[in-house]
């Protein structure tokens, strides 16, 4: 039991560890979180689907130094972004931005939804219209029929 | 007429196939640069030994290519004699910007392979590869004559890339 709970407290652990060397770490603790928010938006562009802050690459380390840098030289978290986006394109933000040409992206899925359920609801009106006219009633012919089978099913 | 409603879901698919199949014939690790028609960002830096450095207002007004290298980098060696026979064929400078290097390493790669730059720049902290953009070497930029960055070519330079890509827009560059 002991070494279960070690191991989930270890894995947990894990899960908080980032690349960020204690070297890069900035003294000031409003600085360092700030830069921590600007490390997890930031793409690492070597490996793409990681944050500079979980990246070892050695890109993300210069990336990571030089956020520390432009917030120390008073720097707004939004100036630092902007910085980064005339180098490298909106493609080192993790998050892209909501622009005209993006619109496709973030609404696109909202779109898609709103059109089938659209297609759906008519679907599902125009059949219940169907269901609930009462049935035809029976013709003279069909009516003996039935009695007749009634009756041999009684025979 | 109505019928046809039914077939767009089929159309909507096989547009989507075809835009998949474009989209993974393209390589995801070129990235789109944000420096093409931007005016080259401003550095100066200092040569390796006791030759002389390289910085960007040196060459205003001409047309250039700057590559950047690192003798610790393997798709440099590979590029390496496309670049010598594009500083001997081409009438256009090539300097070069060694990338996160140590001097005394770049020293040895240049006299191995040989230099093909007029004027090579060290960049050890990689901040002026920061400012171009550049997330990995070799990368080769175009500068034209204003002195903005019309091609970036991320990767080694294959002498089908120089035919292709390059010297037809030094040509075009130089002609304007």
């Amino acid at each position: 039991m002991r070494s279960f709970l070690l191991a989930v407290v270890l894995g947990l652990a894990a899960g908080l560890a980032v690349a960020v060397e204690p070297g890069e770490r900035l003294v000031d603790p409003v600085l360092e979180s700030r830069a921590r928010a600007l490390g997890s938006e930031l793409r690492c562009l070597v490996c793409q689907n990681q944050s500079i802050d979980d990246s070892n690459a050695d890109l993300a380390h210069d990336l990571r130094v030089l956020i520390r840098e432009r917030l120390s030289a008073g720097d707004s978290d939004s100036q630092v972004l902007q910085f980064m986006v005339r180098r490298y394109g909106d493609f080192i933000l993790l998050n892209p931005p909501v622009r005209a040409d993006t619109y496709l992206l973030w609404f696109g899925p909202l779109a898609v939804l709103t059109l089938g359920a659209l297609g759906a609801a008519l679907y599902l009106r125009r059949n219940r219209g169907a269901r609930e006219q009462a049935p035809a009633p029976l013709s003279a012919d069909e009516r003996r029929r039935l009695e007749k089978l009634l009756a041999e099913d009684q025979g | 007429m109505r019928r046809l409603i039914y077939l767009l879901p089929a159309v909507a698919f096989v547009g989507l196939v075809i835009y998949f199949f474009v989209s993974l014939s393209r390589d995801p690790s070129v990235l789109p640069s944000a420096m093409i028609n931007q005016p080259t960002p401003a550095f100066t830096l200092a040569g390796l030994g006791d030759k002389p450095g390289l910085s960007r207002d040196e060459f205003a007004g001409q047309v250039v290519l700057i590559n950047f290298f690192a003798s610790w980098c393997v798709p440099c060696r590979a590029e390496h004699p496309v670049l010598m026979r594009l500083s001997a064929e081409l009438k256009t400078p090539l300097y070069g910007i060694d990338y996160k290097d140590k001097p005394e390493d770049a020293a040895r790669f240049l006299a191995e392979l040989g230099n093909p730059y007029g004027r090579i720049g060290t960049d050890r902290d990689g901040r002026v590869g920061i400012d171009f953009g550049v997330y990995g070497v070799p990368e080769t930029y175009v500068i034209d004559k204003t002195g903005r960055i019309r091609l970036r070519h991320v990767g080694p330079l294959t002498a089908a890339d120089v035919a292709q890509e390059l010297a037809p827009l030094v040509k075009v560059l130089q002609g304007s």
